[in-house]
């Protein structure tokens, strides 16, 4: 490999493609794709309030683009993801305290996050679709 | 170049790195998460209580004032922070001539998102 371009520039760090994937590096990227998601979330908010503020018939028409399952599994991965936003935030927050840093309370906190974006994403869409 | 010299590293560190930013981008990235914790629980929740409703009842909703200023609240809180998470995950992936109008872009689309937000909300209220 002497002299060779891989040599001369060496691998980047981190090396994310020989790492093998943990559920710290993991959650590390996901509150970042999650806030991605949770973005573009955002602009649906918007443009709901614009067909709000349009009247009732720009209002329905916005509904009923909605209904469609397209609409509907947007709006599921839209809540999961901001579900994992905000617990991962509030697990970053209190890191930003000093608090939790021992490995084993890092494993503890990252599948607490986990188990919590699933279960509130569930428990809006249960009592969602009963009332 | 012989005048930066006299400056002592403190003073020379002001302008540089974290000294000269990054630091307060930190705080206002912390300060608009925590704002953004109630606030959208409190738009979940009305959403789910208001699953149900009509038209009417959601134009309703918005239109008391506690709910006007919680939803122009969150879009500001939202898309500040949306601004400087964005702009974090820009300076991290682009290197080229393409990173600043990509930041302009992307700082512009939020404030024009959130003015478009509130925008919206005010004419509900006024018009009724």
């Amino acid at each position: 490999m002497r002299g060779s371009t891989q040599v001369k520039y060496g691998p980047k760090s981190p090396n994310i493609q020989i790492y093998r994937p943990q559920l710290t590096s993991v959650l590390s990227i996901a509150n970042r794709i999650s806030g991605v998601v949770t973005s573009v979330g955002a602009v649906g908010l918007v443009l709901w309030l614009l067909a709000a503020a349009a009247g009732p018939d720009t209002y329905a028409f916005a509904l009923w683009l909605l209904s469609f399952l397209l609409g509907q599994i947007g709006l599921l991965i839209f809540t999961f993801f901001f579900f994992l936003h905000l617990c991962g935030g509030i697990r970053h927050l209190i890191w930003d305290a000093v608090y939790g840093f021992d490995l084993s309370t890092i494993y503890a906190s990252g599948w607490v996050v986990v188990a919590a974006s699933v279960v509130l994403t569930g428990a809006a869409w249960i009592v969602f679709a009963v009332s | 170049m012989t005048r930066r010299r006299k400056l002592s590293p403190f003073v020379r560190s002001q302008a540089r790195g974290s000294a000269r930013e990054g630091a307060g981008h930190w705080w206002r990235e912390r300060v608009t998460a925590v704002a953004l914790i109630p606030l959208t629980l409190w738009f979940f929740a009305s959403i789910i209580a208001h699953s149900g409703s009509d038209y009417s009842a959601v134009i309703a909703w918005l239109r008391m004032p506690s709910s006007t200023l919680m939803m122009v609240l969150l879009l500001i809180a939202l898309f500040y922070h949306t601004a400087l998470g964005l702009q974090i995950i820009i300076d991290d992936y682009v290197h080229s001539a393409r990173k600043v109008p990509a930041l302009i872009i992307m700082r512009l689309g939020c404030l024009a998102l959130a003015a478009a937000g509130t925008f919206a909300v005010l004419r509900i209220v006024i018009r009724g």
